[in-house]
Order: C-alpha cells, then sequence, then structure tokens
C-alpha cells in the first residue's frame, strides 16, 4: 500500500499540493489526473523525497521512502532526458547500476527490452541519433529495468505516435501482471479509462475526485444518450432533465441528469421521427474532469 | 557497489575516454618533450654555419680583434676583407659574406666600427663585436695613462656581495631561488588546474541538468553523493593526468644528456634537493583549492538551465581564482607584505598565497594550520550549503540564470519540521 496522510506542499505562500490523502493498493494501476499546474509532478517528487512535504506523511508498505529503497522504485520523469553523447547500452548499465543492479543483469534485460519494443539496433547507437520517439522508449526501459516494485511513470504517453502508445501500454500492463504497482499521471482522460481502476482528480492542489473509476462513474449520477437521427435535435435541450447537449456531425451526446430523463427524451425523439440510434451511456471521465476542474480545461 | 563510487567511476572514465581528455593530454606531452629536447632540436636548425663577417681595416686593429673574438667564444668567423666598401656590399648581396665591418681608426687612436648587414634585426653578432670593440679600446686607453693589465683586471673585477638571512631557518638564498622557479611553477599549476578541472565539474553538472537526466539522476542517487563523486572522479582524473605528464616529463629528461638537466637551461627543473615538506605543502593546498572551487563550481552549475550559461555563471567564480594568482605573483617579490600576509587567510586565495608564504619565507607552523583550518572549514561550508542549493538547484528550470537563483535553490530543497 502507498499512503499519503494529509500531505501539503508549501512553496512560500503558493499550496501547490493541499492535504493530499490517497491510499494505493498494491499490484495496480493508479491515475492521477489533473490540468497544467494541478499538483502531479509535485506529488510525484515529494513522493521521491526530492522534495519534502511542508507537512504530511508518504510511506510505501508502511515505511518512508528514502535513497536505500531506490531499487525498488522506478521513475519516468516528465522531463525526458538522456546523455546525448552516450550510447544507450553504457547510458542503461549506468542508470542500472544506480538503481543497485549488477552489469550483467543489466545486459540481459537491455537484450529482452529492447528486442520487445523490436528496437535492438539502437544497443550501440548514441541517444542523439535516434528520435524523440525512440529516446522516450530508452527513458521507459531506464525506469523499468530494476524491476521496481513501485513505478512512477509522469505523462508516460505525451509525445508518442498511438501505435508507440499501444506498445507503451501493453508493457505497463504486462508490468502489472507481473506484480508492479503503477502510480501514473495523464490528463489523457481515455488512457486513464484504459488503463487503471482507481484515480484521483487533482485541481488548484487539492483532490476533487478520488476512488474506484466505477463507482466515481455511477455515484457521479449523470448519464450521456448517444443519439443519431435523422432531424435535428437541438430542441432537446428545452427538455426537463437535460444538462447539456453536444452535436456531432454523425451522432449528437445528451447529458442528462439520471437514467429516468432518457426514457422522456427517447419519447420525444419517436414522436419527431425516424431515429437510428439510441444509447444510454456512462458518462466519461472526461465529463467529470471537465465538471469537476471546471470548463476551462480541454 | 556504493552509489558514490558508481558516479565517481563513471564520470572519471567517461571523461578518461573522451576525445578532450586524450587530446589534451597528448599535447602537452608533446609541449614537454619539445621544452626538453628544445636545445637538440635548436641545434639541429642552427646548424647554419656561424656568421661570416667580413672586416675592412683601414687601421690595424684586426688581428687583436681576432684574437678578441676567439676569446669570447663566439660563433662568429672573421675574414680579412681585401677590397672596397662596394665590393664588400656585393660579396653581402650574393651570400658570400652575412655582413661586413668597417674598421677604421679615429684621432685618439683608438678603434671605431661601422657594421652592415642586410639587416639590423639579428643582434648577436653586431653586440658580441661591439663588446670586443669596447674591450680593445678600454685596454689601449688603459695602455696610454699607464695601467698594467693586471691593474686593469683588478679595476673589473665585481665587487663580492652576499645575503645572509638571519632569522632562524629563514632562507638561504640560495634555497630562496630555487624555491621561487618551484613556487612559480606550481601556482601557475594550481592555479590552471583549479580552472581546467573546476569549470569541467561545472559543464559535467550544467550538461546533465540541461539534458533532463538530472531528475531520474537524483531519484536514484542523493545529491550530495552525487555531486561529491562528480568532484572526486574529476579530481581523480586531473591526479591522473598530472601523472602521465609527470612520469613522462621525467623519462623524457632522463633521455637527455646529463649536463643539460644539470647545469644547463633545464637546470630550474630539477627539484631533487627540494624540501619534502614543501612538495607536500604543494600537494595538500592543491587538493583543497580544488575541492573548495569545485564545490563552489559544482553549486553554480547546478543552477543553470542550458549548458550554454555555464560560462557566464562561472565567471564570478574563476575572477576569484585570477585575483588569487595576482596576489601571488606581486607576492612573488614582495612574499612579507602585510597584504600578502592577510589574503593567505581568506579562504578564496589562502590555496595560492599562503602556499606562496610557506615556499618563500619560514613561517611559524601555527600560521599554516590556522590557514588550512579555514581553508578546510570554507570547503566544508560550502560542501554543506552546495549540497543543499544542488538538490534544489537541479530541479529549476528557469529562464535567465544568475547566482541569485542561490536562494531560490535552497528554499527550494529547504528540509521541512
Amino acid at each position: 500500500m502507498l499512503e499519503f496522510q494529509n500531505v501539503t506542499k508549501q512553496f512560500g505562500a503558493f499550496t501547490a499540493v493541499e492535504r493530499l490523502n490517497l491510499s494505493i493498493p498494491e499490484n495496480e494501476i493508479f491515475g492521477l489526473l489533473g490540468g497544467n499546474g494541478a499538483g502531479k509532478t509535485t506529488t510525484f517528487r515529494m513522493l521521491l523525497r526530492l522534495i519534502d512535504q511542508t507537512k504530511g506523511t508518504i510511506s510505501w508498505k508502511g515505511e518512508g521512502i528514502s535513497y536505500d529503497s531506490s531499487h525498488l522504485i522506478g521513475y519516468l520523469p516528465e522531463e525526458r532526458g538522456l546523455y546525448p553523447k552516450m550510447k544507450v547500452k553504457e547510458q542503461l548499465i549506468y542508470l542500472g547500476k544506480l538503481r543497485g543492479m549488477k552489469k550483467a543483469e543489466v545486459e540481459k534485460e537491455i537484450a529482452i527490452w529492447l528486442d520487445r519494443f523490436k528496437v535492438p539496433e539502437y544497443l550501440d547507437k548514441k541517444v542523439e541519433e535516434l528520435s524523440k520517439g525512440n529516446q522516450q522508449k530508452i527513458q521507459f526501459i531506464a525506469s523499468v529495468i530494476h524491476k521496481p516494485e513501485l513505478l512512477i511513470l509522469d505523462e508516460p504517453f505525451s509525445g508518442l505516435d498511438p501505435v508507440n502508445v499501444e506498445v507503451l501500454k501493453e508493457a505497463v500492463l504486462d508490468l502489472k501482471k507481473s506484480g508492479t504497482t503503477i502510480l501514473f499521471s495523464s490528463h489523457r482522460m481515455e488512457h486513464v479509462e484504459e488503463l487503471c481502476e482507481h484515480l484521483c482528480i487533482l485541481h488548484k492542489g487539492k483532490a476533487v475526485v478520488s476512488g474506484n473509476l466505477k463507482e466515481i462513474k455511477r455515484s457521479y449520477g449523470k448519464k450521456n444518450i448517444r443519439i443519431d437521427a435523422d432531424f435535428d435535435v437541438a430542441f432537446l435541450e428545452n427538455v426537463a432533465g437535460v444538462v447539456r447537449l453536444k452535436q456531432g456531425l454523425n451522432h449528437s451526446i445528451v447529458q442528462i441528469e439520471n437514467e429516468q430523463v432518457s426514457q422522456t427524451v427517447l419519447r420525444e425523439l419517436v414522436s419527431k421521427g425516424f431515429v437510428r440510434q439510441f444509447e444510454l451511456e456512462e458518462p466519461s471521465l472526461n465529463d467529470i474532469f471537465i465538471e469537476k476542474v471546471g470548463a476551462a480545461y480541454e | 557497489m556504493n552509489k558514490f563510487f558508481i558516479v565517481l567511476s563513471q564520470t572519471y572514465l567517461n571523461r578518461l575516454k573522451s576525445k578532450a581528455f586524450i587530446i589534451t593530454t597528448v599535447i602537452t606531452l608533446l609541449m614537454i618533450f619539445l621544452i626538453t629536447n628544445i636545445s637538440t632540436i635548436m641545434n639541429t636548425f642552427d646548424s647554419s654555419e656561424a656568421d661570416r663577417v667580413g672586416v675592412i681595416d683601414t687601421g690595424s686593429f684586426y688581428p687583436s680583434l681576432e684574437n678578441q673574438i676567439k676569446m669570447m667564444d663566439a660563433e662568429i668567423v672573421l675574414e680579412k676583407f681585401e677590397g672596397t666598401e662596394d665590393e664588400a656590399e656585393q660579396a653581402v648581396e650574393q651570400g658570400d659574406l652575412d655582413s661586413y665591418l668597417v674598421l677604421e681608426e679615429n684621432e685618439a687612436l683608438e678603434p671605431t666600427g661601422l657594421y652592415k648587414a642586410d639587416t639590423v634585426a639579428e643582434q648577436v653578432t653586431p653586440q658580441v663585436i661591439e663588446t670586443a670593440l669596447q674591450q680593445m679600446k678600454s685596454t689601449l686607453a688603459a695602455e696610454k695613462a699607464g695601467v698594467t693589465p693586471e691593474q686593469l683586471n683588478q679595476i673589473d673585477q665585481p665587487v663580492q656581495f652576499e645575503k645572509v638571512a638571519l632569522e632562524k631557518g629563514a632562507k638561504t638564498e640560495e634555497e630562496l631561488n630555487q624555491a621561487r622557479v618551484f613556487v612559480y611553477v606550481l601556482l601557475f599549476v594550481i592555479y590552471f588546474s583549479v580552472i581546467f578541472y573546476g569549470n569541467m565539474v561545472a559543464v559535467e553538472v550544467a550538461t546533465e541538468k540541461s539534458s533532463r537526466v538530472m531528475e531520474i539522476l537524483i531519484s536514484s542517487v542523493s545529491p550530495v553523493k552525487q555531486m561529491f563523486g562528480k568532484i572526486l572522479g574529476i579530481a581523480l582524473l586531473g591526479l591522473t593526468q598530472y601523472a602521465i605528464i609527470i612520469a613522462s616529463g621525467y623519462l623524457f629528461m632522463q633521455m637527455q644528456e646529463d649536463e643539460l638537466t644539470e647545469t644547463g637551461f633545464l637546470s630550474f627543473l630539477d627539484f631533487g634537493n627540494l624540501s619534502t615538506s614543501l612538495i607536500v605543502y604543494a600537494i595538500v593546498f592543491f587538493i583543497l583549492g580544488y575541492l573548495l572551487y569545485a564545490t563552489i563550481l559544482a553549486m553554480v552549475g547546478s543552477l543553470v538551465s542550458r549548458a550554454e550559461e555555464v560560462q557566464q555563471m562561472i565567471m564570478p567564480i574563476q575572477l576569484l581564482i585570477i585575483i588569487a594568482f595576482f596576489i601571488a605573483m606581486f607576492g612573488l617579490s614582495t612574499p612579507s607584505s602585510t597584504f600578502v600576509t592577510i589574503s593567505s587567510y581568506i579562504p578564496f586565495f589562502s590555496p595560492v598565497v599562503m602556499f606562496l608564504r610557506v615556499g618563500m619565507l619560514s613561517i611559524p607552523f601555527w600560521e599554516v594550520a590556522l590557514s588550512l583550518t579555514l581553508l578546510v572549514g570554507a570547503i566544508v561550508l560550502f560542501g554543506i550549503m552546495g549540497a543543499k542549493v544542488y538538490r534544489g538547484g537541479v530541479l529549476m528550470y528557469g529562464k535567465s540564470s544568475s547566482l541569485k537563483d542561490i536562494g531560490k535553490a535552497l528554499k527550494l530543497s529547504k528540509r521541512e519540521q
């Protein structure tokens, strides 16, 4: 269990993180969501003891994290960077050794990971010769090569093309299967929805939503209806219980206050003409996020 | 393996294999080879025979001039030129002669000379001839005044003058001369090393920071271990480079004939009979001086966001070393001035200035001990402060870098409770 108890971080008068309470069960993927400046990176840095929290405690398996436990922890910082002039192999050996590995072990793992990402030819290349996306793969390898118990990924998918996002997602899911606890941050809701069971939405340093993804959605109450009809559905906005209407090219999404409203909407639609699609959906995380954090963030 | 040593050996080996290290070492070795072999090299090039000077003698001074030149053992071949000045000029133009001299007798029956050559930029030959003529003139004048050659000899004898230091344990003049050269050389070495290797530390830190690899590093190793691993890794690199240079310098000298090193041009490099304590002091001040400046420079390097900004940031620190160097240069001639004495206790200056005083004067041990204590104290102080700034600084990425950021970095790394 990774626990944050009442964790607060102040930089002078500015509060970056305020009374954060989190319990992250072992062998789970936990998502930390938030816009820019919400306090995600600060939270990770406190967890890694790069900076000290002003108040509160952070513990992993009941103990504080220190440099003595750095071999148990993997970290992919948001600001990517490796030694540009160093070869991939040398680089990973150095970083692996700093996480308490032996040279031979690192070499074995490098081969496995490079094969997995289908880039074994990069072994003796300098990092500066690689594309940005491929550098990111190497960096990901650097954060997992020592088989950490706890893996922290700060915006792991940003800057990657869709193919590489899938490759990385798969790797993350495999790590979870093999028992790693993963804490990751993102502002891409679909990644969080896909990977996490538990999550926390941070806004201006405060946790606005926290808990199990399904429960959060259920307790949110509001639902979405996906509608495809042969006529203009703009009139739905005036139906009681409809919160929002978003019209798209092929279909429209109607947000309603609760499940019951859907039946009223259906009746209204049928009376107007031909309805091709009518589907009651769970709210998307994006909806929840926008409502909690404010429409300012897209 | 301890992480400190992983950082240390990585820094050391990585730099050792770098082109920059190999190139600077090779260039230095070449320079040393040139210096130790300079007389051989100069002789090879100078094998063009001695200057040939044609002498048009209208009086009868030629034999005594020839004699005089021979006595002076100069590389000049005189030959009597029987002909006009125009012909002599032609001979010079055709290269048969290098220059010619018109030797005349004035009213006082003394010799006068007129030296003509393609250029008069070459100084040695005319100077030798002038001295020879001067000598001849003095002898003639003395003879005229009735002074015997013995008496003249006596007049020419230099006065006997010796300096003896009264203070007990003070250095004798001979020791002092030797010490002066030694101190001079070492001042350069210390000055140069601190700037060169200190910069290396700053650049190393700044590169890691600007390439953003820093955040991974400090999440695996504590900043303190990392910073000192780097500082000592580069110190080791410097010592390696000096070991290579000293060892090969020694070898080159062994290859030379003995006379050259004992009495010749290179005798100043013979430190064999220097006191061991001075050598020990040199090493101690060298290491401590490096540690002080490397710590400060590592701290400053951690504040830089982009590698290009390093130079601008370390400028003020370098200025301190330069000032220290100038104080020491000034102190070479006046080692006991109050100014030098005071600055030998200021940690920024003491590595060079106190070493200068130790080398040139015989100062009581407590003075050295006090200076060393202050220096070590400063290193510890800057070490603690540096580690804190480093911890905060490596997470700071600002638009512009300045030394004011030290305060910000300290705040960021502040340990709460």
